[in-house]
């Protein structure tokens, strides 16, 4: 059966939404899996809404604009009332409630809550949030292995960060034991 | 007696450069490039660099300067010849560049690229001819015209009002931190003329030096778009141009 | 097994200009393809293979230090978008017509005027038809992928000085700023200056050689009758790039009934429409070109016999289904859908545009 998951990303500027999805594609490339990351871009991601489309194959990847999605991770309102239509029957959506006011209704899809933001501070990691997020997304979703995703960490970080990936690595175990299936 | 027997090495006191081609210049009698053109080529002979000299020619009336001075040359697009001239020195850092321009050349559509090589200061010469008009394209105004000067788009004179103020680039690009050496000249008179010759030469020495931008204004005459003799072209020079344009050095460093 | 990396279309083709072999680079910022020469500044190469990097003070400017760059028998390139390039579009008439070799990279963004920094590929007239002034052409080359970005710079420098001829990448947007996995091929090394003299020395200004006169490099003959022989040259060499640099791909066409036609990113959503097609028990192809000049007309006139329908798809108002229509000549049905103005169409837009076209 060959693998093939089509990934959107979507929530503020600046809360690691695009790297996020620059390391997975980065894991999926160590993995030896075919990837496209394809990004917003320009004056919406200053301050306003970033989001990115991930797709990690097997095979060659056709468009990488889609219609429909797998999985969504949703850290917005702008984004849930965006992409929540936009998953694929029997796919997933994962978001963090803290500052969602209107949560997800669809019965056919399944759906999870990390509270990353909460879970971030509590434990002095605000910096990785993202990867916490990503943490839960990997335990949801086990499409690549840990290990390639610490090397896909190393890969897309600059080395002057380095020392970070430790934390990294923790926020990432944090994410996978707190999500929870709504 | 045949004029043969009068050319022999005896008898022989002057001789043009062997850079100079023997195509015959396409310049009105009493024009001033003719002899820009003539001092380059014996500047270019003395430093033996005729193979390391690359010529950048422009639209304007010296568009086929290529045609007279025998180096390799590139002809530019109107204006953007010190853009041109700053690849090639870059790519070919030991090598000569010689950017010719013209005031409608470098003053008026060019003056973005002169102004940026000049800031940028590319090791680079660049010789510009100010002849207070557009040559070529039959005596139009130009951005160094002078006020009340008629030329054809301005037959009352130029005016303030309709035209602005004559330009003095040259002024402009010395307080320019990358020019090393920048400075106007005449070719009216012989002193004149050899005075000009060792600007370039100094221009093209600088250059080898790599210490920045060399850029030598000549004012110059057009005495057909002047609709002046060219003996009367060359007093009406003196008395009106360099008055506005006055010659010497205006930075050496 | 060579490295592969996660890259953006921008950043291949800055890595690229380097193991290519490329000699100068000249730009000036303009979004959606900056990264180019931000890759390039910060990958240093004039410390490594000597590379030239500098950044202008205009598109006008960049265009003329290719063209000054070019003359030297080197190895020059710049990208831009839309509005730089048309900017550029003179120094390009004029790179063509005293026939220089140099590379353009265009990552389209929607227009007119300044537009969207969103992709389109609204400068497909430009590119393939001219731009710039006078009876000349560019060859031009569009990347689907991030591989192919930065293939196609090698590509490209091949090409342009095998026929001393501008080429251009016609990307966009989606394609410059997509990451996708690029393979790095096995670098080439610059040419030095003696040996571009003695390949290129008898037409490029690298100083007066002794056995020679100066070279000139011009586009200008005031003689009516060489200035036509000039153009005669011109379109003789466009005519063997017809001939011999065609390049296209095609996808399930062996048995296809209906035909899409679409090139880089568009040609990428269609590959999606085409698995849609497909499922619906659809018979329908894709015949991406690869040049859009010279354009394939022989590969879409070759399907004719087994179609019903053509449609063009492209993210503009319709620019390529003029050339689609020219190969085509009135024997099936061709059709056009397209998005304009940085909007993206889905995969399943296009079918849908599709299907209601040709009734299905």
């Amino acid at each position: 059966m060959n693998m093939k998951e089509e990934l959107i990303i979507a929530g503020f500027g600046g809360q690691g939404v695009l790297s996020m999805g620059r390391i997975l594609a980065y894991s999926g490339i160590i993995q030896d899996k075919e990837v496209t990351w394809m990004p917003s871009y320009g004056p919406e991601m200053r301050g306003g809404t970033a989001n990115v489309t991930v797709i990690i194959s097997d095979k060659r990847i056709s468009s990488p604009i889609l219609q429909w999605c797998d999985t969504a991770i949703v850290l917005n309102q702008q984004s849930m009332d965006k992409f929540e239509p936009m998953i694929k029957e029997g796919g997933v959506l994962l978001y963090d409630p803290n500052g969602i006011s209107r949560h997800p209704t669809r019965k056919d899809i399944k759906v999870y809550t990390i509270d990353a933001v909460d879970l971030a501070n509590k434990m002095e990691m605000s910096r990785v949030f993202n990867m916490v997020v990503l943490g839960a997304y990997l335990k949801v979703k086990p499409i690549l292995e840990t290990e390639n995703v610490i090397k896909g960490l190393r890969k897309s970080l600059p080395e002057r960060y380095h020392h970070l990936i430790p934390l990294n690595e923790k926020a990432i175990e944090v994410g996978m034991q707190h999500v929870k299936e709504v | 007696m045949d004029v043969k027997d009068i050319i022999k090495p005896e008898n022989l006191v002057y001789s043009k450069s062997k850079v100079l081609t023997d195509t015959v210049m396409h310049y009105c009698p009493g024009c001033s490039h003719g002899v820009v053109h003539k001092l380059l080529a014996e500047v270019i002979e003395e430093m033996d660099i005729q193979d390391k000299t690359i010529g950048v020619s422009p639209v304007g009336c010296a568009v086929f300067a290529y045609k007279y001075i025998n180096i390799d040359w590139q002809q530019a697009a109107h204006g953007r010849a010190p853009a041109l001239a700053t690849a090639t020195k870059r790519l070919y850092p030991d090598k000569y560049v010689v950017a010719y321009q013209g005031d409608g050349d470098l003053a008026s559509i060019g003056t973005a690229e002169i102004i940026h090589a000049c800031n940028r200061g590319e090791n680079i010469v660049v010789i510009f001819i100010n002849n207070a008009i557009y040559g070529m394209t039959g005596g139009q105004m130009a951005p160094t015209t002078l006020l009340d000067m008629k030329t054809a788009t301005t037959p009352y004179g130029r005016s303030v009002e309709l035209n602005g103020h004559p330009l003095k680039i040259t002024e402009l690009v010395a307080q320019l931190e990358g020019t090393c050496y920048v400075t106007r000249q005449s070719v009216h008179t012989p002193a004149s003329a050899r005075r000009t010759k060792r600007a370039i030469k100094k221009a093209l020495e600088n250059s080898a030096q790599k210490k920045g931008t060399s850029l030598i204004e000549v004012v110059s005459t057009c005495n057909s778009n002047w609709k002046l003799s060219p003996v009367k072209a060359n007093d009406w020079m003196v008395e009106n141009m360099f008055p506005f344009y006055p010659l010497g050095d205006i930075k050496d460093r | 097994m060579a490295e592969k990396l996660l890259k953006k279309g921008n950043e291949a083709i800055a890595l690229a200009a380097i193991r290519y072999g490329a000699d100068g680079y000249f730009g000036y910022p303009i979004t959606p393809q900056s990264e180019v020469m931000e890759t390039l500044m910060e990958e240093m190469p004039w410390e490594t293979t000597g590379m030239v990097v500098l950044q202008a003070e205009s598109e006008t400017s960049s265009i003329n230090m290719l063209y000054g760059g070019a003359c030297c028998g080197k190895k020059v390139m710049t990208s831009s978008s839309s509005p730089g390039i048309s900017l550029m579009c003179e120094g390009l008439s004029y790179m063509a017509g005293a026939e220089l070799p140099c590379l353009v990279v265009n990552v389209i963004r929607g227009g007119p005027g300044l537009g969207t920094i969103q992709p389109a590929q609204g400068d497909y007239f430009q590119a393939v038809k001219g731009g710039g002034h006078g009876d000349y052409k560019v060859i031009v080359l569009a990347p689907a992928s991030v591989q192919e970005m930065y293939d196609f710079v090698g590509l490209s420098f091949d090409l342009a000085f095998k026929y001393r001829t501008p080429v251009m990448i016609l990307s966009d947007g989606a394609i410059g700023q997509m990451m996708e996995k690029v393979e790095l091929r096995e670098p080439i090394k610059r040419l030095t200056d003696q040996e571009i003299a003695e390949k290129y020395g008898d037409w490029a200004t690298v100083g007066k050689q002794p056995h020679r006169d100066g070279n000139i490099i011009s586009s200008l003959s005031l003689e009516a009758s060489e200035m036509e022989e000039i153009n005669l040259r011109l379109q003789a060499k466009y005519q063997k790039i017809k001939e011999n640099e065609v390049r296209y791909e095609t996808l399930q066409c062996e048995d296809a009934e209906y035909m899409l036609v679409a090139f880089g990113s568009s040609a990428r959503i269609c590959e999606s429409t085409v698995e849609m097609a497909r499922e619906k028990g659809i018979k329908l192809g894709l015949l991406r070109p690869i040049t859009l000049f010279p354009f394939p007309e022989e590969g879409i006139q070759k399907m004719l016999p087994q179609l019903k329908g053509v449609m063009s798809v492209e993210l503009n108002a319709g620019q390529m289904v003029e050339d689609v229509k020219l190969a085509v000549n009135g024997k099936v049905p061709v059709e056009f859908y397209g998005r304009m103005g940085g909007s993206i169409f889905s995969p399943g837009e296009v079918f849908e545009a599709f299907s209601e076209k040709f009734n299905l």
